[in-house]
């Protein structure tokens, strides 16, 4: 059920502003594909087109071909909302809703569609969902707390929490672990690898060491000038990534050489 | 002082350290009593009222403490003293009236306020007695008829505009026009309603509810515009996150933006209210004036406690042989009174609700 992308010469722009040019590219599925790059070169950008989120953001638009295991993402006939219900992602900045417990932002997905759940379903996925984002013993005591009462580690893990509970196909991450701590990182990294095995996980990051960690598949971002659109450099299997590059631009960004 | 190097430590230019020196504690007492002596001394020698008085005190104040300060502390804290000065006078300034008028009409108006005032009507009152019954459900029914057409259409108008318009034309004219709404003088809108009437049921027409088509030409521009501004404070975060959850957009309308913005609406809500319950003129052209109770929006004359005051004042009956006012100015104030305090119920309900709704935001990321 997990799915692969293929991504064809994909142009995204903000309104007349060209933000990523000519993206190619291949997600394979059950795996996991990190995206490095600096800040700015359009990393966030692509992984929104992954799940059309980009088109919510007035003006934006993509060139270009999209396509999840065999159908194409910007066809007419496509309807963004289902794609979204398979494609599930944890955004940059925490977002839980303000006006939802703990317990209900983990539900959100299900309980926002109306979907009915039986008592002891929802709090088994509650359970589970926040088992797995790391934060259940942190919050098992308090689920029907405000979302916002949390600290920001612990509120971007109560937003992982929540996409992960709606069981997406495909999961993108955009800098999960930006905000947490060691051990927090290293329980969602184990999160990533078991998830792994049923899901296509797609994760933005800035931790070179947790790109060569959880990822089969590495992608280099770069842009040639500032004021220029970001591109893709690179694109392979982590271990040659990190090891052996074909490009010299990612041999010096990995290495901390920069420019 | 600029032959010293960094270097050393400074001994007497404390100019140049990091202390000053301040105003002793009680300069502000000293020069407010200053001020009203000197105000005070020149009222007796020209003989001023105490209005006068005041506002001089005041003026003294406002220049004579920040000068101190110029002298003693330098340009920066002078500049903060004018400006605390300033902010406290006109402070003052509007609360003034505000208190005057409540005191005005707590005086004037508590007398007149018994079990009967709040329970008769008008009906077959001669002289003294009567209240204001007829006119308090009257007030009561049209502004909830008021209410329950503007706050739909304002709301609706307002989600429109913030969360589909996005600044098409369509979007653009409406904002124009409920702008232009905003601006219409309430008597306009009376005589708009009036000849809406009038076309449809003939001349004779005078019903509480055109009063109420009126008010509401009058408050649905400001519910668009409250709710507008609420809506736009919810963080497009939230939207984003409920998009990438696969929730329809109606549905992130319905079930994240409003119960987020709710409080806020709320308050606009409730505070549009207070704004158009005091309408008089409107209601003077089209719902009449009548002594008697009427329950019915569709049928008949209702009477409304802004136009039972401007019908009590404007003709108060005749005195009491005995002395003393007409018992039409007593009723007025007691009207007015009642009018006051129902809007005053009004926003304690707005802040209540706000604070109930409101999503809790102690702890920020
Ligand atoms: N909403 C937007 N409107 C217009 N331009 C945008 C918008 N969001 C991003 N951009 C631009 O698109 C480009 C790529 O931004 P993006 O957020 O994808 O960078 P990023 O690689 O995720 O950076 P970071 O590592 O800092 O998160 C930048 O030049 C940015 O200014
Ligand atoms: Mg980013």
């Amino acid at each position: 059920m997990a799915k692969s992308i293929d991504v064809s010469d994909l142009n995204i722009y903000y309104g007349d502003f060209l933000a990523v040019e000519g993206v190619n590219m291949t997600i394979r599925s059950k795996a996991v594909t990190a995206f490095i790059g600096p800040s700015g070169c359009g990393k966030s950008t692509f992984l929104r087109t992954l799940n059309r989120m980009h088109e919510v953001i007035p003006g934006a638009r993509v060139e270009g071909k999209v396509v999840v295991s065999g159908q194409s993402l910007y066809d007419a006939a496509i309807d963004p909302v289902a794609v979204r219900r398979q494609i599930g992602m944890v955004f940059q900045r925490p977002n839980p809703f303000p006006t939802m417990s703990i317990y209900d932002n983990v539900l959100a997905g299900m309980r926002l569609n109306s979907k009915r759940l039986k008592k002891s379903d929802a709090d088994a996925i509650v359970e589970k969902s926040l088992k797995g984002a790391n934060l259940w013993n942190e919050v098992k005591d308090r689920l029907s707390k405000p979302g916002m009462g949390l600290s920001g580690g612990q509120q971007q893990r109560l937003c992982i929490a929540r996409a992960i509970a709606v069981e997406p196909e495909v999961l993108l991450m955009d800098e999960p672990c930006s905000a947490l701590d060691p051990i927090s990182t290293s329980a969602i990294e184990d999160l990533i690898h078991e998830l792994k095995s049923e899901y296509t996980i797609v994760i933005v990051t800035h931790n070179m060491q947790q790109a060569a960690r959880v990822s089969d598949d590495t992608g280099f971002f770069n842009l040639k000038a500032a004021g220029q659109p970001g591109h893709l450099v690179e694109f392979n299997p982590t271990t040659k990534m990190f090891t052996n590059p074909d490009e010299e631009s990612t041999e010096a960004y990995i290495s901390g050489r920069f420019g | 002082m600029s032959t010293s190097t960094p270097l050393e430590p400074e001994l007497d230019g404390l100019s140049e350290g990091l202390s000053t020196v301040r105003l002793p504690r009680a300069a502000v007492l000293l020069v407010a009593a200053l001020a009203v002596a000197v105000s005070g001394g020149l009222a007796l020698i020209l003989g001023w009222g105490l209005v006068g008085t005041v506002v001089l005190a005041v003026v003294l104040f406002d220049i004579g403490l920040p000068l101190w300060s110029r002298l003693v502390e330098g340009g920066r804290y002078a500049a903060d003293r004018l400006a605390t000065c300033l902010v406290y006078s006109a402070f003052a300034a509007v609360l003034v009236p505000l208190v005057w008028l409540i005191w005005l009409v707590l005086k004037n108006g508590l007398g007149a306020i018994d079990g009967e005032f709040l329970t008769y009507s008008m009906r077959g009152v001669v002289g003294e007695g009567g209240g204001i019954y007829h006119a308090l459900m009257g007030t009561l029914l049209v502004t909830l008829a008021t209410a329950v057409i503007s706050v739909p259409i304002g709301i609706f108008t307002a989600i429109y505009l913030v969360e589909y318009g996005k600044g098409n034309r369509l979007a653009r004219w409406t904002t124009f026009l409920v702008d232009v709404m905003t601006g219409i003088p309430s008597i306009v809108a009376g005589l708009f309603a009036l000849s809406l009437f009038v076309l449809i049921f003939g001349p004779a027409i005078r019903i509480g509810f055109a009063g109420s088509v009126a008010l509401s030409l009058l408050m649905i521009p400001t519910v668009v515009r409250s709710t507008e501004e609420m809506l736009r404070l919810v963080p497009s975060d939230l939207r984003e996150a409920s998009y990438a959850l696969g929730v329809p957009k109606w549905r992130t309308i319905a079930k994240i933006v409003l119960p987020t913005a709710l409080g806020g609406i709320v308050t606009g809500v409730v505070l549009a209210v207070s704004r158009v319950i005091g309408e008089t003129a409107p209601l003077l052209v089209v719902a009449g004036a009548t002594d008697s109770v009427n329950m019915n929006l569709f049928n008949g004359r209702m009477m409304t406690l802004p136009v039972y005051i401007y019908q009590q004042y404007s003709s108060p009956g005749i005195a009491p042989p005995t002395g003393g006012d007409p018992p039409g100015y007593a009723r007025a104030w007691g009207a007015a009174l009642v009018l006051i305090v129902i809007v005053m119920l009004l926003n304690l309900v707005a802040r209540v609700i706000g604070k109930i709704f409101a999503p809790p935001t102690e702890r920020r990321r």
